[in-house]
């Protein structure tokens, strides 16, 4: 048990559990899942849903689970990376892996700025404020009618073919969409795995843990905080960089505080600071979107109890559950 | 007593004319004071003598209203609280204050690592073993070897006191501050961390905020008594012991 990161994820055990053999190879295991998905799922275009919002239920919780703030403006975040992502293609031309970058870049940037005006706020007042700017991104793209559509949104994000190193792949195709879009989303989880093991890593957590603390053992917390912030910035614009390459169209509801609320629901559903819970939370979310809207269009009432019933019940989500009781 | 006596003569830490006020109320008036390197120096009053306030001021948690706070010659009045861990001085609190979910020896490891690596999001942190084993000489030397792998949440309340000094020497302080350090202790904890602190002693500068004078009076070099805010006293502990001001101020209450 030398190792730093498993003995802070398991403070518990010395033998190796599968949880531990787990945590080792969390990346490659997602990677793994990542690959098969498809085949487990109706339809690729859920399994492509699940993989954009998975990885932005990935970094909101960043910040939710691991820096333990709450941040209800994170449709800023992911709405920004879309927006930028299709512009640089609709208006400027770009290749869409420079518009891809133009995506997390705009996240990283949009997370700076609203970082920096509300990271020395806590609790119910960082929630608060992150909304609010939140909101006046959502005005300020719904104004800009001639670089995004207003309230058509903006369309003719049209790219039919990648060229990668000389081979043309036809993006059309729902399962090569999947796996290029798969592609991002497995190199999203090894950074984020790497972060998450990094001595950075263990500042989050520690911040999370006791602020005090933390300052007195010498450590910035609002440095700390807004650099949190801007990593989990530049993993939502990644996710809605994808999402616009995906849907062909960033609709103006992506910046809507809805947009917000449902990677909170996500994230809590999957187990907030658990490394796969934001994933399983997007998988089992969707999925049950899909197969409740199929049955009747009261669907959220649905989706709404269930989601009701597993906080009640599982206030660990299910990840964090399952992890309580592999840690016994 | 510790060796450092005889070489009194050196400051380490100054306050000059320091006072505090929140709102109307003056909590801490106009305090000079001087700390040997070496000494240990406590500092004792009764309830709202302003005792926590002067700590607070000299480990940085707050800035004095007026006055200055001198570090090895260098003024450092109105710094932020985490550069302070990095010029040398340590500080514990009176509410236990540990990371409770992680365990022991992380606590510690992360103290240490405050020193080495605090923005690096890449490189695997598994990889700083020197940490690991500075976190594992300081376990022993707190007393909490075997604890090492428990969460912190799941220790006894004189463990985690001896935790949080472990955490406080992470930083290598030159200087360490003590917030009633044996608070809420049974008899049995209070003795080895008076052990404890005696030990730590003989390598850095321990200055200590002590409710109970009876505790401090057998291992301070000097003892500076506050009362309503004021400096009432101030020489060694037999000098105290014998002020009538101090004895006014301490009848009546039950010496403890």
């Amino acid at each position: 048990m030398t190792d730093a990161t498993e003995s802070i994820k398991e403070p518990h055990t010395t033998t190796v559990s599968w949880y531990e053999f787990a945590t080792r190879h969390r990346a490659s295991i997602a990677a793994a899942v990542i690959l098969v998905f498809p085949l487990l799922m109706p339809f690729t275009a859920l399994a492509v849903n699940i993989l954009i919002y998975g990885l932005y239920a990935l970094g909101f919780n960043l910040v939710f689970g691991y820096l333990g703030l709450l941040s209800f403006g994170h449709a800023a975040l992911f709405g920004t990376g879309a927006y930028l992502c299709g512009i640089a293609i609709v208006h400027l031309g770009w290749p869409w892996y420079a518009a891809i970058a133009a995506g997390v870049a705009g996240g990283l940037l949009m997370a700076l700025v609203i970082g920096v005006l509300a990271i020395r706020t806590r609790g119910i007042y960082f929630a608060m404020v992150t909304m609010a700017l939140s909101q006046c991104v959502y005005y300020l793209f719904y104004q800009a009618v001639d670089l995004t559509g207003g309230e058509n949104g903006l369309r003719g994000i049209n790219v039919r073919t990648i060229d990668l190193f000389g081979l043309r792949i036809d993006f059309i195709n729902p399962m090569i969409r999947y796996y290029v879009i798969a592609a991002f989303v497995i190199a999203a989880f090894f950074v984020m795995s790497r972060i998450l093991a990094s001595p950075f890593g263990a500042v989050i957590e520690a911040v999370r843990e006791n602020e005090m603390r933390a300052r007195a053992s010498g450590y910035d917390v609002t440095l700390t905080r807004l650099l949190t912030f801007v990593l989990s910035g530049g993993f939502c614009g990644l996710a809605g960089a994808l999402q616009a390459l995906h849907l062909s169209i960033v609709p103006i509801e992506i910046l809507h505080y809805e947009t917000s609320g449902l990677v909170v629901m996500i994230a809590l559903l999957g187990g907030m600071g658990t490394f796969f819970g934001p994933m399983i939370g997007a998988a089992v979310f969707l999925v049950l979107e899909n197969i409740v809207s199929v049955w009747t269009v009261h669907w959220q009432l649905i989706v709404g109890a269930i989601f009701i019933a597993c906080v009640l019940f599982f206030p660990a989500g299910i990840w964090g559950t399952l992890i309580a009781r592999g840690k016994r | 007593m510790t060796a450092a006596a005889g070489q009194a003569s050196e400051i380490i830490l100054r306050t000059r004319g320091v006072g505090k006020t929140f709102g109307k109320f003056v909590a801490l008036n106009n305090i000079s004071a001087e700390f040997s390197r070496g000494a240990i120096t406590s500092i004792i009053g009764p309830n709202g003598a302003g005792k926590s306030t002067y700590f607070n001021l000299l480990c940085g948690a707050f800035p004095p209203t007026k006055g200055s706070v001198e570090f090895e010659g260098r003024d450092v009045t109105g710094l932020p609280q985490h550069r302070f861990a990095h010029m040398g001085i340590a500080k514990s609190f009176q509410i236990t204050s540990v990371f409770p979910q992680l365990t022991t020896r992380e606590n510690i490891r992360v103290g240490l690592q405050a020193l080495v690596s605090r923005y690096d999001i890449w490189r695997p942190r598994a990889r700083l073993t020197e940490l690991v084993e500075r976190a594992d000489e300081l376990l022993a030397l707190v007393g909490l070897w075997e604890s090492r792998e428990r969460a912190a949440k799941t220790l006894a309340h004189g463990e985690q006191r001896a935790l949080e000094i472990g955490m406080a020497l992470a930083s290598r302080p030159r200087l360490l501050l003590l917030d009633e350090p044996t608070a809420g202790m049974s008899p049995e904890e209070t003795r080895t961390m008076m052990d404890l602190i005696v030990k730590l002693a003989k390598e850095r500068t321990v200055i200590l905020v002590e409710h109970k004078m009876k505790l401090v009076l057998g291992i301070s070099d000097r003892i500076l008594v506050l009362h309503h805010g004021e400096l009432l006293a101030e020489g060694t502990p037999q000098e105290v012991r014998q002020n009538e001001a101090v004895k006014r101020v301490y009848l009546g209450q039950r010496e403890h």
